[in-house]
């Protein structure tokens, strides 16, 4: 069997063509470009809105990190900010406590948001649906208590004072504009982004796929579905990290929040919104969330939440897939008709 | 006779599985030869699919030794069987529904060439593992199914798909659990041409209800009742039992 399946006979031309085109499935998409043009030109268009500009380009990394584990491995997660807030304290517990390094920082901060990662993924990975829902939550909510508990390291409910962040490789200073924190969120963005991209595409990323379609089959084809589950875990959790530090370092500020049960719900929409499971749903529904929140809470700063509640309910009953989901359907009609 | 001298592709010995005092595969001792043709039935609740789950590693087993080809593989994990040679199917489709068939079987050659644990490479580019699974595909009459989603298939081939993800596998031991379940009747001959074509040296066991496929495919025929063996034969001593009339084929004489 062997030697008649590794030497092919030849295909007719339609069949190369097409196997060909599904081997080059992760070549790179002039589309993909877009979303850093409009980062770039957001920069010069909206010079008074770079703080929260910086906010979104990190907060899309936090994104990112959930896709990998709900939309491509299948892993559900209501605790994520476990992962996050742990990297945002140990970048505010080093810049606190004189090393204000940032790069550096972010860097110790994947590692230690990784072992979390690991760790608890080791626990909590046994299980599946809703008890792994349930175990996502409590490890986050143990974590807050304990950074609310430590207030002697962490400033507890107060928020952790006086992180002093030095310029990005000793040049660029973070200016009260928020230019530097935008381009340096943006730099770390990208490079998170081709990370991930890389992943998702390679066999281990396919495997994923198999394990969210059918963990039972995968284990029938031998593949150790548990390891590969905490590989992607671990993998996930230095990735929320490194947004947790980022969005630490660019406002110079930790508060408990970063670990509430709040921001592991709200990524969640954010994800959803955009599309899970299609890479770029982060880089839509971050910014739509975070600019509707903006201009929400400006606008109404009561009943910001509704609004943001009714956009929810809105994309569930009608735009499955997320905005994604939607731009996808109304291509895939256009080159019908055409 | 040299078939006689190696040891059995599959040999169990007092093997047993019990759930709380529920005994449900009783001490069964079975041989599979190299490349047999064997089939096991019995009626509902028989235990047929707990004793492929035991052979397969999906169910660890209460006591008793699971061996492959000679070697002692009780105490092996599923996966650690499967890089063995010994592969499963199931009785309803286990497949990777919102991925297409090409990908499916690509999943399983890459996992048994030991590729996916690569995390920066891209898949695409292993046109081998590629190439490999869609010739599977044209073996086994798959192949203009190759880059559509599985759930666009037809049940039957779904099935077939099924088999063909297990062919990737490059397997030694073929559990095959009920290949033909839920497929219309008419299309029940495509899945037994297919069984009938897999290589000689490939040593299947055929778990099925329809006796059809097993007299045209089993060589010989194990009967299980309530976990455990009673009694294996040809197929003709098998159709012949008075005992096998009874509790199973008298059933269907009744009808």
């Amino acid at each position: 069997m062997t030697e008649t399946s590794k030497s092919p006979k030849p295909h007719d031309t339609a069949v190369t063509t097409a196997l060909d085109a599904y081997a080059r499935r992760h070549r790179f998409r002039i589309v993909e470009v877009v979303p850093w043009i409009a980062a770039v030109a957001a920069y010069f268009v909206f010079p008074d809105y770079l703080a929260l500009g910086g906010q979104i380009l990190a907060t899309i990394i936090f994104a990112l990190s959930v896709d990998l584990l709900i939309g491509y491995a299948g892993i559900v997660t209501l605790g994520h900010a476990a992962m996050y807030g742990t990297g945002a304290y140990t970048a505010g517990l080093l810049a606190a406590n004189g090393w204000g390094d940032p790069v550096s920082g972010l860097l110790i901060a994947a590692c230690v948001s990784a072992l979390v990662g690991f760790v608890s993924g080791a626990l909590v990975l046994r299980t599946s649906g809703l008890t792994l829902l349930m175990q996502t939550l409590v490890v986050a909510a143990l974590l807050y208590e304990l950074a609310n508990k430590a207030g002697h390291y962490t400033g507890g409910g107060d928020g952790l004072q006086g992180m002093n962040v030095w310029p990005v490789f000793g040049l660029f200073r973070f200016d009260l504009f928020g230019k530097t924190a935008y381009l340096y969120s943006l730099a770390v963005l990208f490079v998170c982004w081709l990370l991930l991209r890389t992943v998702v595409h390679s066999a281990f990323g396919r495997s994923l796929m198999g394990i969210r379609e059918n963990p039972l089959r995968m284990q029938a084809i031998g593949t150790p579905v548990e390891r590969r589950k905490l590989i992607a875990y671990t993998l996930s959790s230095a990735l929320a990290g490194v947004s947790g530090a980022l969005i630490a370092q660019t406002t110079g500020f930790v508060g408990l929040g970063v670990l509430s049960l709040e921001k592991s719900g709200s990524i969640l929409i954010m994800l959803i919104i955009g599309g899970v499971g299609q890479l770029y749903g982060s880089f839509i529904g971050v910014p739509l969330y975070m600019i509707a929140q903006d201009r929400f809470a400006a606008i109404d700063p009561v009943f910001w939440y509704f609004w943001i509640g009714l956009f929810m309910v809105l994309v569930v009953l009608f735009a499955r897939g997320g905005v994604l989901g939607v731009l996808g359907r109304m291509f895939e009609r256009l080159g019908r008709s055409r | 006779m040299t078939a006689t001298a190696l040891p059995p592709a599959i040999e169990t010995t007092k093997l047993r599985k019990s759930f709380g005092g529920f005994v449900v595969t009783n001490d069964v001792d079975f041989r599979l030869e190299r490349g047999a043709r064997h089939a096991l039935i019995g009626p509902n609740g028989a235990g047929k699919t707990t004793f492929v789950n035991l052979v397969s590693g999906a169910l660890v087993s209460t006591s008793g030794t699971v061996s492959l080809e000679g070697t002692d593989v009780t105490d092996l994990t599923q996966s650690q069987r499967v890089k063995r040679g010994l592969i499963r199917t199931f009785q309803i489709n286990q497949l990777f529904r919102k991925l297409t068939v090409l990908e499916n079987v690509s999943l399983a050659v890459t996992e048994r060439e030991g590729r996916a644990t690569n995390l920066l490479r891209p898949s695409g580019s292993n046109r081998a593992i590629i190439d490999e699974a869609y010739s599977l595909l044209e073996r086994v009459g798959l192949a203009d199914d190759a880059l559509r989603p599985v759930t666009d298939l037809a049940y039957g081939r779904q099935r077939m798909t099924e088999i063909a993800v297990a062919l990737g596998l490059e397997p030694r031991v073929l559990l095959l659990d009920e290949p033909a379940a839920g497929v219309p009747t008419g299309d029940v001959g495509i899945i037994i041409d297919l069984i009938e074509q897999l290589p000689s040296d490939i040593a299947i066991l055929l778990i099925e209800h329809d006796m059809d496929i097993v007299f045209r495919v089993a060589k010989r025929i194990t009967v299980l009742t309530e976990g455990h063996v009673l009694v294996e034969g040809t197929p003709a001593e098998i159709a012949a039992n008075p005992q096998v009339r009874e509790v199973y084929l008298g059933s269907r004489g009744a009808a």
